[in-house]
């Protein structure tokens, strides 16, 4: 259960940040999702010798102990890749402010627990100039969708499927079994023959021949 | 009601709805190495079954080595990645197309080539480009690694119905022009938040003109604009290109499957929440000159100043973007010289895709100063472009004939772009580092990918020879 959610705002003012950026492809090789937030923006965050690089946000100490991500346009689009939002999760993210968000991400912070929420430019920029000398704190109110900074409330809007998923943090998969399991056995006791494959023997077959 | 195409198949797989969520049941699942480790470790220690083996595929494409099948060149991660897709295929029991299989490739060209993919199915892959499929006029989901394993245990996805886009393409296209140059110009208009949310369906005449494998493009890379998906209705080139794939209907069964395909038509005054005409003619050739697909420019024009850009977050993107890629604004975009020329990926390595460059490349040979690859979207793709003969139009010009994966599109593999050298590629992303640390990647069709080749630089094409092959 999580309804609210407290922390130190990170700015990072930039449109178009994709999950590449968040992380890079040559850390999807790992087989586990724990331990990924040593990785993330890794190319921005390190040189080409790991040294971490002065200028990037999140080497800066301020921002060390920060868990609210604040970002402008598209935030995560690009590739499908979860660990994007794993390795936020895994650094101690906790919520992302943006103007927008590309759509699997959306779709995966919702699976993770880590609150994705659109607040329009001008508060966006406000949060933004306001947590640059690391000292805005930001709740985000998932009951009553609200963000709260510096004592001034911001209504924003965001699914009712996704507001309960991040409250509850209940498995979707043993969700949808326990409610829905007959919906999907009609289904395919109804499919067209046409639909159907035979893809053992089909595939068995063209090796053969 | 008129219904859109979208709408006919979503409803016809829309098992239950929650608020804006809805569930829908999935008839096709394609996965990889990449992001299903995590999906199958959760599903064993969860004790959860893949409730359908028979409706998923599993192939190696994002780790393979395309350099050799005998002698690859594989690092441990890699091989391990590749490894556990193979122990977790056998606990599974999901088919599998390994990195040995003569059906070997990338799942967005393996899909449809063996007719796993099909019109009026719903398919979802653990890949954002999974919207290559609607070419079809199938609707395709791309997802992420816990939906990816919702969907092995349920068959099943909650996905909130996109918004619909109806892009309307009309117009001869000029020579020099194909689909990739249609999508770049697209993104490169709406940018690449501008199909956020909304599924996008193409239509018009010049999209009835263009073939499937030019439709796959404009589909794939509509991921680019941020779109959720794409679909185009079905119609007789696609069946024909579906017709003989082994796992297509046969008989009786295809009969009826073309009957029902025939109906997947979006009704004439059917509503879309946003639409846009493009004029197919006014289109020239494109290239990239930035870090995202929307930084896009025809080849007879020029590298944007950034201080005209009015939005400031736009033009201080613009600004960063420059400076990685170390461009110059007002530099000619025929006076970029490249250094590497990279044809492959699930965007642009379909049969269609290599006769189109080797057309360009024919009878003449690599600039001395590039490296040029050409990586087949699958071992099939490979074996049907040897039987007509073009690997030697490739192999004769210089390029390296490889064998098929990702490869330079997302450099996992030792396929790198090194850092500070510049490639003209025919993926789908120019991301910082996308194709290697520090590289800096221009994307283009293919056809212009092997111009390049042989110039050194950007070329208009339509001053270049355009020569037959078969
Ligand atoms: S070719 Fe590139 S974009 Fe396509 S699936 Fe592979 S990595 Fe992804």
């Amino acid at each position: 259960m999580q309804e609210k959610i407290q922390g130190k705002a990170i700015p990072l003012p930039l449109d178009n940040v994709d999950t590449d950026q968040i992380i890079p492809a040559q850390y999807l090789r790992l087989l586990e999702k724990k331990g990924l937030g040593k990785y993330l923006f890794y190319r921005w965050r390190y040189d080409e010798s790991g040294k971490p690089k002065k200028d990037f946000v999140l080497n800066d100490p301020k921002f060390k102990d920060g868990s609210v991500l604040v970002a402008r346009k598209n935030f995560g689009i690009g590739s499908s890749r979860e660990n994007a939002v794993w390795a936020l999760t895994d650094y101690g993210i906790k919520a992302v402010l943006a103007e927008s968000f590309g759509d699997i991400f959306y779709g995966n912070s919702i699976k993770n627990g880590l609150a994705c929420i659109k607040l329009d430019k001008k508060i966006i920029d406000e949060i933004i100039e306001k947590s640059m000398n690391g000292n805005l704190f930001v709740t985000i109110d998932l009951a009553n969708r609200k963000v709260i900074y510096e004592g001034k409330e911001v209504s924003f809007e965001i699914e009712e499927y996704a507001r309960r998923r991040l409250i509850s943090g209940q498995s979707e998969i043993d969700y949808t079994l326990s409610h829905y399991l007959d919906k999907i056995e009609e289904y395919e006791k109804n499919v067209k023959s046409f639909m159907k494959t035979n893809i053992n023997e089909t595939l068995k077959k063209l090796l053969e021949g | 009601m008129p219904y859109t195409i979208t709408d006919k198949i979503w409803e016809a797989h829309e098992i239950a709805k929650e608020d804006e969520f809805s569930l829908l049941y999935i008839d096709r699942h394609l996965t990889h190495e990449v992001t299903s480790p995590v999906a199958f470790s959760d599903m064993k220690y969860k004790g959860y079954k893949v409730r359908r083996p028979d409706l998923s595929l599993a192939v190696m494409d994002h780790n393979v080595p395309t350099d050799s099948k005998e002698n690859p060149t594989i690092d441990e991660l890699s091989e391990k990645q590749m490894e556990a897709l193979w122990n977790n295929s056998r606990t599974f029991n999901v088919p599998l197309l390994d990195f040995y299989s003569p059906y070997q490739g990338i799942i967005h060209v393996v899909g449809p080539e063996l007719g796993f993919s099909l019109p009026g199915l719903t398919i979802a892959a653990g890949d954002s480009h999974t919207s290559t499929h609607g070419a079809l006029g199938a609707l395709a989901f791309g997802i992420g690694t816990s939906e990816v394993e919702h969907v092995f245990v349920t068959q099943t996805l909650w996905i909130k119905k996109p918004k619909q886009f109806r892009i309307k393409i009309n117009g001869n296209m000029k020579k020099g022009v194909s689909a990739k140059d249609l999508a770049l110009y697209i993104i490169g208009k709406i940018g690449t938040g501008g199909a956020i949310g909304h599924i996008i369906e193409y239509s018009g005449e010049t999209v009835s003109e263009i073939n499937v494998e030019g439709r796959m493009t404009l589909c794939n890379m509509s991921i680019e604009a941020g779109a959720r998906s794409a679909i185009i209705e079905p119609d007789d080139k696609v069946f024909s290109y579906i017709k003989d794939a082994p796992l297509a209907p046969k008989g009786q069964d295809w009969e009826d499957a073309v009957k029902y395909w025939k109906n997947l038509k979006s009704d004439p005054n059917a509503k879309y929440d946003k639409e846009l005409e493009i004029d197919a003619g006014s289109v020239k050739p494109m290239v990239t000159w930035g870090t995202n697909p929307s930084m896009v420019a025809p080849v007879d024009g020029y590298v944007p100043y950034p201080e005209e850009v009015k939005d400031e977050s736009l033009r201080n993107e613009y600004e960063r973007a420059l400076k990685y890629m170390e461009l110059k604004p007002g530099q000619k975009i025929t006076d970029i010289s490249v250094d590497y020329v990279f044809i492959g990926s699930c965007t642009n390595a379909r049969l269609s895709d290599l006769i189109e460059a080797a057309k360009v490349l024919k009878g003449k040979k690599v600039n001395r100063s590039v490296r040029a690859l050409v990586v087949p979207g699958s071992e099939w793709v490979k074996r049907k472009a040897e039987r007509i003969g073009i690997h030697k139009i490739f192999i004769d010009a210089g390029f390296e004939w490889r064998h098929s994966g990702c490869s330079m599109c997302i450099a996992m593999n030792s396929d790198r772009l090194p850092p500070g050298k510049r490639s003209a590629s025919t993926s789908n992303r120019n991301f910082e580092n996308r194709q290697g640390p520090g590289g800096r990647t221009h994307l283009v069709s293919p056809a212009m990918a092997a111009a390049a080749a042989v110039f050194g630089h950007f070329v208009d094409l339509a001053d270049v020879e355009i020569a037959e092959v078969m």
